[in-house]
């Protein structure tokens, strides 16, 4: 379960003064469930996620994940969520299976633990031919299945997922969309952040519409089609954006 | 603080290390093979040349005298000497080290010799120059056995024993041991050498755990991950530390092996620079005292400690492995500044100056090598030396806290 409760995230700026990279965004994802954050670039996507990994602290408001507070026991919501993002890259110089262990004794999993769970992950995601290779010898491809295996070699409760598509081709893109829905039917709960309207039409439950830090729009797919009067993700999404700013303005 | 995830991060980090030719390069390859290799060369070479400066003759021009064939026979005569005719243009010609030395020799010379009345020789240079040095030492060599010569005729005729101007001979006899020598010649070096390397053997590995891993993607990977910011820390900074620590041993095993080889290799080519690599003058061995090695190697820990942990905290504000050069180097000069004072003459460990970092090791090093123990000096050396390496690991980490320095965009 993710539950965020008026999260803000404010920086200073020299030139342009505070900003206000996330501001009072609320919402809620049960376990077994995609909850898709939508949003163009800078819109706050990423920092909102960062926060409820705990990469970053709320400057206001909070988040519970898996049952902990992401202020106070930031530590143990590390160790219930599965992060990955464009910017959570691997080790080069190490090998998949050793980079599996290093975070599998990071997680706190003993080695039988963790070999049992390194044999597991390498059949599911069809790691076998290349565990033992530096992963600077990776396609792009092969590095994505590594990730993922990374992400969840602690078997977390909660998944979030920053653009985890971002960069990469159609095949590796549809090799995360399904490890995303098999992470659903296995009773995760999952956070997607994502622009690309299509995936998020595939694949999330519920869907946010984040603009300028702002959550200024949510619900089920139906939901947002039947107040916008849209059917097409993308023209619910220019709409929603486009009222939001006339509402500023 | 776990230990076993700060165990996981220093292993992980070390293997990472260990696969990095860089890292290699910096920490193993440059202070075994490439240092006693340009040490070995420099030697080699300033022996080579100055052996032949030796056995040239030096050209000399001989102004005056004219009148005083006595005086110039000698100079002429000397094997080691070319005599040049006199020219007007003889300063440019030194200058110019076309000749290495002029010796002016006043007018009526011999006849003021003859009847015992003083006059003085006067040898022109070009100081610091080492042909004009040895020319000049060799025309000194000459006239004063010219003038001894004189001297002891002048006894003779009269009578006299040659013992009346010199009444005792004067030796010169080392009595310190072969290490305590060894101390005072390399004492100022050792330190030197050992805090460069201290600090460049953490220099790379500080980078490229920060800054690097920031370059590469991976540092947003590891700080999602259960492990803390305190953790994480210790680990790179044991990493540091451990390739710190790796460089010096590594230079001091070679740099010992480099003196012994070179100065049995350098003895044979020339007693000059055989001195500078580990023989003096080809009749005391010099050797290094292993326990005032060992105890530099113990004072030097928490140094290393301490430059681990600010390189690792300069670094990190970097976004670029460039960027955190370009920040690490102010840091290098401010590091070897004081690490010059062991080689300056004169300074003294006290008090005060064991609380300043850096140059309280570098005197320090320099009294263990030549066998002093100032034993509550030491102790004061070390436990500041704690401090401030417990203070930079608390800066580093704080550093680690910083998310605008973690996500600097």
């Amino acid at each position: 379960m993710i539950r965020a409760c008026s999260l803000a995230k404010h920086f200073e700026d020299r030139k342009r003064g505070e900003i206000r990279a996330v501001d009072d965004v609320s919402f809620e994802c049960p376990p077994g469930r995609i909850y898709g954050l939508l949003g163009a670039n800078g819109a706050g996507k990423t920092t909102t996620l960062r926060m409820l990994a705990t990469l970053l602290k709320p400057t206001a408001g909070t988040a519970t994940v898996a049952g902990h507070d992401v202020i106070e026991k930031p530590g143990c919501v590390r160790g219930k969520v599965g992060f990955l993002a464009a910017t959570t890259a691997l080790y080069g110089r190490l090998t998949g299976r050793e980079t599996l262990a290093y975070f599998g004794r990071l997680n706190g999993m003993d080695e039988t633990a963790i070999v049992a769970r390194t044999a597991r992950l390498a059949e599911e995601f069809r790691l076998a031919e290349f565990l033992d290779l530096r992963v600077d010898k990776y396609s792009t491809g092969m590095k994505q299945r590594v990730s993922i295996a990374r992400t969840v070699m602690h078997d977390p409760e909660v998944l979030i997922l920053d653009e985890p598509t971002l960069g990469l081709d159609v095949l590796a893109a549809r090799g995360i969309v399904a490890f995303v829905r098999g992470c659903r039917d296995r009773g995760r709960a999952v956070i997607y952040s994502t622009h690309v309207m299509s995936e998020a039409e595939k694949l999330c439950d519920v869907i946010g519409i984040i603009h300028r830090g702002r959550l200024v729009a949510e619900g089920t797919l139906g939901d947002l089609r039947a107040r916008w009067g849209a059917e097409d993700l993308e023209e619910i999404f220019v709409r929603a954006v486009q009222g939001e700013e006339e509402g500023v303005s | 603080m776990r230990g076993s995830r700060i165990r996981a991060v220093w292993a992980k980090e070390l293997r990472e290390a260990v696969r990095d030719r860089r890292t290699l390069m910096s920490t193993l390859v440059l202070p075994t093979i490439v240092m006693p290799l340009l040490f070995l060369a420099v030697g080699v070479l300033s022996a080579r040349i100055f052996g032949k400066a030796r056995a040239e003759r030096s050209a000399v021009m001989v102004l005056g005298g004219d009148d005083s064939p006595g005086v110039r026979a000698v100079l002429e005569k000397a094997p080691k000497l070319q005599c040049m005719p006199a020219a007007a243009e003889w300063r440019t010609l030194v200058s110019d080290k076309k000749i290495r030395a002029v010796v002016s020799i006043p007018p009526g010379f011999d006849q003021k010799l003859d009847r015992g009345e003083p006059e003085a020789v006067t040898i022109y240079d070009y100081e610091g120059e080492l042909r004009s040095g040895l020319a000049v030492a060799e025309v000194r060599r000459v006239l004063s056995d010219y003038r001894q010569g004189l001297v002891r005729a002048r006894l003779e005729s009269r009578g006299l024993p040659p013992g009346l101007v010199q009444p005792f001979d004067l030796n010169t006899q080392n009595v310190a041991p072969p290490e305590k020598v060894g101390g005072n010649l390399f004492g100022g070096m050792i330190p030197y050498l050992f805090i460069i390397f201290c600090v460049t053997g953490a220099l790379y590995p500080a980078i490229d755990l920060t800054a690097g891993e920031k370059e590469r993607g991976t540092m947003e990977t590891i700080l999602c991950s259960p492990v803390t910011r305190g953790e994480l820390v210790m680990g790179k900074f044991l990493t540091v530390l451990t390739a710190s620590v790796v460089t010096v041993v590594a230079s001091i095993a070679s740099m010992t092996v480099t003196v012994t080889l070179g100065g049995s290799l350098l003895a044979s080519k020339s007693v000059g620079a055989a001195s500078m690599m580990g023989a003096v003058a080809g009749k005391v061995p010099v050797l290094i005292d292993p326990l005032g090695l060992a105890a530099v190697v113990v004072l030097a820990l928490p140094s290393a400690a301490m430059f681990s942990a600010l390189l690792l905290a300069i670094s990190v504000t970097a976004k670029t492995s460039k960027e955190a050069q370009s920040y690490a180097m102010p840091v290098m000069m401010l590091v070897l500044l004081p690490a010059m004072t062991g080689l300056m003459p004169g300074l003294e460990l006290s008090a005060r100056v064991a609380l300043i970092p850096v140059m309280n090791l570098a005197l320090a090093s320099k009294e263990l090598l030549s066998g002093v123990w100032h034993w509550n000096l030491l102790a004061l050396i070390f436990v500041s030396s704690c401090v401030y390496a417990a203070l930079a690991l608390r800066f580093c980490v704080s550093q680690f806290n910083r998310e605008s320095v973690l996500f600097r965009g």
